[in-house]
């Protein structure tokens, strides 16, 4: 079988795929890409399927050695790509030799970018899915120097002959947002002011939530919500009125009221703004 | 009750489901609200046992109060047939039983006694005297929130948490009875241990407290926990 050396971690490189399902009872988070299209069209651009693992990393790129012949992709954040020590196409399918260095630098703009190999990263499910789980530790621990990351058999069809284009910098992050379940907490003047607030993305920022520095959301209600089952892309506010969006690490209860839920289909770009962007929240009929 | 979101195109006028409340979250989930944390168990039983004839959806999310229903294909029709339903007040105690030896000798039992005005020995006989269930899971995997204790021995929260509590540790805080599956921080009352493995991602099932599950605590003398 074939594996991949980690020569250069970065700064936070996880083994991520579509994330868990149906364990969310047992506090299990769903955990899985961030940027859910990206990983989609890295394995596309393959030949995987959909819901192959790939190496999802944060800024900083990573450094991998293939011990055999292997076919890799690189999309989501753009960066500069190199295999063998020559400049290796983003976006689009690269043939990676024997013994050959996979570079990934650091990102031009957007903060994660997806590695998939033909194959996919064959560690262990838990829970159907090999995801790393930040909140809960679930799956296998952020890449480190001298891992040995196991690839699968490579699927018999040809990849797509597919080139992903290069997405623009971003400028703004702005996200759609449904009103409820908790929106009866905050006053109506404060939730018809929000498209207007300016909030920024803020450097606390991980894969369990967004979080935002601006103006707090005033409550129209004091006291402690029960804790309740959280969705993907809830935005919760806590006691410092600054809205949280729930991303893939998110816990599965929480007990601070959420004012909207953010729809999925928003947060790819709520993955790759990086801190210090502006977020402008735009309100969906509840 | 608290006030309800009941728009037009999820339920039809007059519909009103027997003590619950529905709230729609995001784009393809229900929040099913209860008037107690028992109606949430009887609800969440209905639920598990009635799924293949619902319509599909990829997670029920039981909690303090409500039940979270969430990746759900149709929304409205399931929010329809909800609104038919009628829900005991309280789950039938037919859930997989769980015994969970304790040895009571965590750092809180003094205090916890002193909350409730009773001898140490007399907290211990107090907290093996209920059957528990496990209400709903958080806060890590596999650890259960469980109700059983009568109201008026509520605890609050130790004013500064823990940044380690070991695990196997049991717990108090609030109305709820809860295991450290791990070790984690934590803000709960430790009043024992336990060296029953919570949470084992290589057995099925990986977590023994399970919503639904009931649980005894047996008082067990000191061990090489």
């Amino acid at each position: 079988m074939n594996d991949l050396l980690v020569v250069r971690p970065g700064p936070l490189t996880t083994v991520q795929d579509l994330g868990r399902h149906g364990v969310a009872h047992l506090g299990v988070p769903r955990a899985g890409a961030l940027d859910r299209p990206a990983l989609l069209a890295a394995n596309r651009l393959v030949g995987n399927e959909p819901g192959a693992a790939a190496l999802e990393t944060t800024l900083g790129g990573v450094a991998l050695r293939a011990a055999e012949p292997v076919v890799i992709a690189v999309t989501g954040a753009a960066a500069p790509v190199r295999v063998a020590g020559r400049p290796a196409a983003w976006g689009a399918a690269v043939a990676v030799p024997a013994g050959g260095l996979v570079e990934v630098g650091a990102a031009t703009h957007g903060v994660r970018s997806y590695l998939a190999v033909a194959g996919g990263i064959a560690v262990p499910e838990q829970f159907g899915s090999r995801s790393a789980d930040l909140l809960s530790g679930l799956g296998p621990a952020p890449l480190a120097t001298g891992d040995v990351l196991p690839v699968g058999p490579a699927a018999r069809s040809h990849p797509a002959v597919d080139v992903v284009p290069l997405p623009a910098p971003p400028t703004e992050l702005v996200l759609r947002l449904r009103p409820g379940p908790r929106a009866d907490w905050f006053t109506a003047e404060a939730l018809a002011a929000l498209p207007r607030q300016r909030y920024l993305v803020a450097s606390a920022s991980n894969r369990i939530a967004l979080r935002t520095e601006g103006p707090p959301l005033p409550r129209a209600r004091t006291g402690e919500l029960p804790s309740e089952g959280m969705v993907l892309g809830a935005v919760q506010v806590p006691p410092d009125g600054r809205p949280v969006v729930f991303l893939a690490d998110h816990p599965t209860t929480g007990g601070y009221p959420v004012v909207g839920v953010v729809p999925a289909a928003d947060l790819a770009a709520a993955a790759q703004a990086r801190p210090g962007t502006p977020v402008r929240f735009v309100l969906l009929r509840g | 009750m608290p006030d309800g979101i009941l728009p037009d195109e999820l339920l039809p006028d007059g519909l009103q489901p027997d003590g619950l409340l529905l709230r729609p979250v995001g784009e393809d989930a229900l929040l099913v609200e209860a008037d107690s944390t028992e109606r949430v168990g009887a609800l969440y039983a209905e639920l598990l046992a009635q799924r293949a004839e619902l319509p599909e959806m990829a997670e029920i999310v039981p909690a303090a109060r409500t039940v979270l229903l969430d990746g759900v294909a149709d929304r409205t029709a399931l929010a329809r047939l909800l609104a038919g339903w009628t829900v005991p007040a309280r789950p039938s105690a037919t859930g997989p039983l769980v015994e969970v030896p304790t040895v009571y000798d965590g750092p809180d039992l003094a205090e916890v006694a002193r909350l409730w005005g009773v001898s140490a020995a007399e907290a211990v006989r107090i907290h093996t005297e209920p059957e528990y269930r496990v209400a709903f899971c958080g806060f890590a995997p596999g650890f259960g929130y469980l109700t059983g204790l009568p109201a008026r021995y509520d605890v609050p929260r130790r004013a500064t948490p823990r940044s380690s509590v070991p695990p196997g540790s049991v717990a108090l805080a609030g109305p709820y009875t809860g295991v450290y599956p791990r070790s984690s921080p934590g803000g709960w009352q430790l009043i024992g241990r336990t060296a029953l493995r919570l949470w084992d991602t290589g057995r099925d099932p990986a977590a023994l407290l399970a919503p639904g599950v009931r649980v005894r605590f047996v008082a067990v003398r000191g061990m090489s926990a």
